[in-house]
């Protein structure tokens, strides 16, 4: 299928395109990455409504600033920056107050929470993923991650930014990000293993060595 | 290298931008404790899972309502080209 097509134009050039004026170019940025931003605003505030509002929000920042695009960044980065910034706008204001705990560096440095549940998976992640639950479950454990932690392992392990794009998205240093990263990982780990590991596998005792 | 220094490092190491000296010492703690090593291969689970995991679905309505929105902007701010 794949010879059918001319191959992809970059996305550089169709910012390129749309800014001397071609509607279609913005149209095709706007189909290549829609899907994700939508997801992305979906993981960050579950629910619907408000992905949708954050999604056309950024697409009309996008289309508004795209002449200051200069392509220091990747486009997809650019966009889930705007993206991002317009999710946490609206958690702050569900919280009703600007959470000034946002851009502080963690204060708990490395010390993230101790592995408890150890144990060997009892089955891949390919037949996993073919289980309808498994969506449910993984959904749970994001959700009940803080909320500075979760966002930043949305943006670097399922959106696939690199750490200092997540930074800079987010606006905080890399140093941060792996700190939130590693206590978002190790606290997904815990979570999923008590659910998909085997407990007949289950290794006993990891003590300090 | 301890446990606990295993954990520290544990972001680059499943990253693969863990130097490779520390790599070195990081295998050769892994192979002498099983728990570290199934901490590992669950990490990586963990990530190919939600890295795996089903997009959301869009709405139909709202991708087109977001694409008439988006035409109407395209068209406030470019008056003077030609359309389409």
């Amino acid at each position: 299928m794949s010879q059918a097509h001319p191959p992809p134009v970059s996305d550089l050039e169709l910012v390129r395109q749309a800014n001397s004026g071609r509607q279609e170019a913005f149209e095709e940025l706007t189909g290549r990455y829609e899907e994700r931003v939508f997801g992305l605003a979906m993981r960050m505030l579950r629910h619907q409504q408000d992905a949708e509002d954050v999604t056309q929000q950024a697409f009309l920042s996008a289309l508004e600033n795209l002449n200051r695009f200069r392509g220091e960044a990747r486009f997809a980065t650019w966009l889930f920056r705007i993206a991002t910034h317009a999710a946490l706008k609206v958690l702050r204001k569900r919280k009703g107050a600007v959470s000034l705990e946002w851009a502080a560096e963690d204060s708990d440095g490395m010390a993230a929470p101790h592995p408890e549940y150890i144990a060997d998976w009892r089955e891949t992640p390919e037949k996993l993923a073919e289980r309808a639950e498994t969506r449910r479950l993984l959904d749970e454990a994001l959700a009940a991650l803080d909320e500075k932690h979760r966002v930043v392992f949305i943006l670097r392990d399922v959106e696939g930014l690199s750490v200092r794009e997540t930074a800079e998205a987010l606006g905080i240093s890399e140093g941060n990000v792996k700190v939130r990263l590693l206590r978002a990982r190790l606290e997904l780990r815990e979570r999923l293993t008590r659910e998909f590991g085997d407990p007949r596998k289950r290794v006993a005792g990891h003590g300090a060595r | 290298m301890k446990c606990e220094e295993l954990l520290a490092m544990l972001n680059e190491y499943v990253d693969g931008t863990v130097d490779p000296a520390i790599c070195k010492e990081f295998e050769r703690h892994m192979a002498g404790c099983n728990p570290c090593q199934v901490v590992v291969d669950n990490i990586r689970k963990t990530i190919t899972l939600y890295k795996k995991g089903e997009r959301y679905e869009m709405p139909v309505e709202f991708r087109e309502r977001l694409h008439e929105t988006l035409r109407i902007k395209w068209r406030e701010r470019h008056p003077a080209k030609r359309r389409g």
